[in-house]
């Protein structure tokens, strides 16, 4: 067959500035980076001159199909966004719509959320530095990171039956709760993550070749990262802590006892540090939470609002109400009231934003996702100009680029 | 209302139409002319200097018919910021913040393809989540969501949904 394909893009330079230099494509499907990305670089020798980089080859249109669906349809959708921390979009997602609904959610699922946020951090950061470190050869580390986030991953099938996509949250509450023995388990990771992740401190921090590869690589100011609309660690790693959990306190963050850690320079080094530190603050943040479910987190996990949370099941089955209730909510959706709403959740990455505007039903107007992974895309070209062609490898990693959010 | 919302309000009273707080965001509502002015001011003067978002609402089939929304963080004040500003569809164009923020090239682009909105001053509207070739906004209320334009052509006799 003789297909002559069109170019899915266009370079925004496709002729080189000097003679000696060259132009070179890298991706999108590349081996050593991890997510399709593009990455067209005019290459002095091996020194990138300049960067443009391209995304969307995992767009699916999650705008568009959000609007076609009920509120509560579009949490698998959210699932899918950040596959590697799913739990922290579902309940940015809930929250967006609690806000606009008016509804404040039982103690133990605000307790729960936050616990299982902080997990779901941990299992974020473990993969992003797991792959990182790979990718630089170091192999141990790398299986001693994934059999951890392994173990959490398992872990969290217990409670929702799904490894990475979990569908957990729900419009007022959560799908189920604990089953027995969970925070007995959740303890016993957590020695083990002490234990492993100093393995892997002892094995690459003070690692010459590691720390060749990251010092002074793709070095970023604070002035521009808050140019270029970085936030996260990445921001973080430029030596200012900025955290929502600190500066706008939502769910359990505000009676929490956790420090937010900074880097000094913005460097490869700086960032698998920063990231390094957040999951041992999300460990202290899970103990103190454990703690706090005890104490004050015991009672219902949904609210009682027939608006999104549906009837128990021996009330479907017994009266007439309940099971009009039920109907209504799962043929035509929670109502919730007109009006806009911008919630912004931590997640691993960054800021996750959720612009939701409703006029008033069972399904969303309009649903925007405010991604860091597209914002951070949107400045790489600033951490991968004036550095070596091989550093785009470690860089990237860092920047932790998950598709499924950047392209949506 | 906090003290720097009520300063805001203050400072860009002549400039911005309707002034409110919805869910603890300041929601200004400007004249698609004046967005850059109040942006300008919301970083110099008030330290608004996290960019966080820009795109529409596809109002059809209501007139002026979009409206595209900013949204801005100061690391300052820890306070967020919504400004609105309507367009029609005959002239869907604001001006560019590129010139204040980095971040607003990519997240232009997103929104002039989804939406069709002209940033004029920015030289670079390209698609990023599409292709080149891509016809249409898909994120305009009058686009069918099944509608297909695939790169590599179907094996012949399939029909392609949503029509064309």
């Amino acid at each position: 067959m003789d297909l002559k394909l069109p170019n899915p893009i266009r370079p925004a330079f496709t002729k080189s500035e000097r003679e000696d230099t060259t132009i070179v494509n890298i991706g999108p499907s590349h081996p050593a980076t991890h997510g399709t990305i593009q990455i067209v670089a005019e290459l002095d020798g091996e020194r990138i001159l300049r960067a443009d980089v391209h995304c969307g080859y995992l767009h699916r249109g999650f705008e568009k199909e959000c609007e076609a669906h009920t509120w509560h349809n579009l949490i698998p959708y959210v699932d899918r966004l950040n596959y590697c921390s799913a739990l922290i979009n579902n309940f940015a997602y809930c929250d967006a719509v609690e806000t606009l609904m008016g509804i404040e959610i039982t103690p133990r699922t605000k307790y729960l959320r936050t616990l299982l946020a902080e997990y779901s951090r941990i299992a974020d950061h473990l993969t992003c530095v797991a792959a990182a470190l790979m990718e630089l050869g170091a192999m141990t580390a790398f299986l001693y990171l994934v059999m951890l986030r392994d173990y959490i991953y398992e872990h969290l099938a217990d409670l929702t039956g799904a490894r990475l996509t979990y569908s957990y949250g729900r419009i007022g509450g959560l799908a189920r709760d604990l089953p027995d023995g969970w925070l007995k388990r959740l303890e016993e990771i957590l020695v083990q993550y002490d234990d492993f992740v100093g393995r892997v401190h002892g094995l690459v921090d003070r690692n010459r070749i590691f720390i060749d590869r990251m010092r002074n690589v793709a070095c970023l100011s604070t002035a521009d990262a808050v140019n270029w609309g970085y936030t996260g660690p990445i921001l973080r790693s430029t030596g200012v802590p900025r955290d929502l959990r600190k500066d706008t306190p939502y769910l359990a963050y505000a009676e929490l006892d956790f420090e937010v850690p900074t880097g000094i320079k913005g460097d490869n080094y700086d960032r698998y540090y920063v990231r390094m530190r957040e999951m041992d603050e999300s460990v202290h943040m899970i103990r103190q939470l454990v703690d706090l479910l005890q104490e004050k987190g015991q009672g219902p996990i949904n609210v009682e609002d027939r608006r999104c949370v549906l009837p128990p099941k021996q009330l479907v089955y017994g009266e007439i109400e309940s099971l009009i209730n039920h109907f209504k909510l799962v043929m035509e959706g929670p109502q919730v009231p007109a009006g806009e709403v911008y919630v912004a959740h931590e997640s691993a990455n960054g800021e996750l934003g959720f612009y939701l505007v409703s006029t008033g039903g069972g399904t969303p107007y309009k649903v925007h996702c405010r991604a860091p992974s597209f914002v951070h895309m949107g400045g790489a070209h600033r951490m991968l100009e004036g550095y070596q062609l091989a550093d785009i490898v470690p860089t990237f990693g860092s920047i932790n680029m998950i598709g499924g959010e950047c392209d949506r | 209302m906090s003290a720097i919302f009520e300063r805001i309000r203050e400072a860009l009273a002549s400039r911005a139409g309707e002034v409110s707080v919805a869910h603890g965001v300041l929601v200004l509502q400007v004249a698609p002319g004046a967005v850059l002015e109040v942006a300008g001011a919301l970083k110099e003067d008030f330290r608004f200097d996290l960019f966080l978002d820009v795109t529409a609402v596809d109002w059809l089939p209501r007139e002026p018919r979009f409206e595209v929304v900013w949204h801005f963080y100061s690391t300052m004040h820890k306070l967020r910021v919504r400004v609105k500003a309507r367009v029609a569809e005959a002239e869907p164009v604001v001006g560019s913040l590129t010139g204040l923020y980095g971040s607003a090239h990519f997240m232009e682009r997103e929104c002039h393809e989804m939406y069709g909105i002209v940033f004029s001053g920015n030289a670079d509207l390209r698609p990023i989540l599409l292709y080149e070739g891509f016809k249409g906004h898909p994120l305009r209320k009058d686009y069918p969501k099944e509608r297909e334009q695939p790169l590599v052509p179907y094996r012949e006799g399939y029909e392609m949904p949503g029509g064309e």
